[in-house]
């Protein structure tokens, strides 16, 4: 339990927290950057830097730019929203808080997290591109076909409907 | 509490913040936000029994969050259209104002 680690979880648990309260979308999405940025800080602490700055140019670089872009889509005659959440807001916060007690008592009684790190991990980008080119081509020409789909699939959706234009 | 312990304890708050988020929000784009969440989450429990873990030399751990952050990303590409294409559909964005099946 160091320090860092810490201050990591603070600025990662608090962006999350200010993404799912705030009442501006804006505000949520520049909140979701600050938790984006807090889990990449955790995976370059973890030795996982590829994930690291992969989360960095996905998560922050795209991601959050898309929903963005979505905020800005959805909102042109809106009124201001007097009601942020649900009517049935208590059981949704219930369900979370079980979840939580739950996940929290498994990992207290865990013996599994009473392990210590191995002394020294490599996880180079080359040997990740030898991964993935060898014993992972499989899913990686899979997910290549997924982006394909995806990319196709959401321009489709979200394009103008034909004949029906405003 | 030892250090794996610490980040599986923060990826279980970060997985119940995001189901708050999903859960109790009205805007369909913030539920989306909190799906994400959800799934960075995951990403960092693969992280850390992967770091934490017998062989990290496998790089298991790493290869599949590479997919599951591209899948996320195709998750949110997709579901963004779709709000959008709801929008100019119903003129809202909000989940508990869609509750018709037929268009």
């Amino acid at each position: 339990m160091t320090i860092s680690f810490l201050i990591i979880a603070v600025v990662t648990l608090a962006g999350a927290i200010a993404a799912v309260t705030l009442r501006n979308l804006v505000h949520c999405a520049l909140a979701l950057v600050g938790a984006f940025a807090g889990l990449a800080a955790a995976f370059l602490q973890l030795d996982a830097q590829f994930v690291g700055f992969a989360q960095v140019l996905i998560y922050i670089g795209a991601v959050a730019i898309l929903v963005l872009f979505a905020v800005l889509l959805t909102r042109g005659g809106e009124p201001p929203q007097p009601q942020t959440f649900s009517w049935s807001w208590p059981w949704g916060l219930a369900v979370a808080l079980a979840v939580l007690g739950m996940l929290a008592w498994a990992i207290a009684g865990s013996v599994a997290t009473r392990r210590q790190p191995a002394a020294q991990v490599e996880a180079t980008t080359k040997q990740i591109g030898d991964a993935l080119m060898t014993r992972f081509v499989l899913p990686l020409e899979v997910a290549g076909l997924l982006f394909t789909v995806a990319l196709i699939g959401a321009v489709l959706v979200a394009m103008r409907e034909e004949g029906k234009s405003e | 509490m030892t250090p794996l312990a610490g980040y599986v304890l923060l990826a279980a708050l970060l997985f119940s913040v995001g189901l708050v988020g999903a859960l109790t929000r009205r805007n369909a784009i913030v539920v989306l936000i909190g799906i994400e969440l959800m799934l960075n989450a995951a990403n960092l429990n693969f992280i850390a029994f992967w770091r934490f873990g017998e062989h990290p030399e496998a790089l298991t751990g790493i290869l599949f969050v590479l997919f599951s952050i591209g899948v996320a990303a195709a998750e949110a590409a997709v579901g963004l259209a779709l709000v959008i294409a709801i929008y100019r559909h119903y003129r809202t964005a909000n989940v508990d104002e869609m509750d018709a099946l037929k268009g």
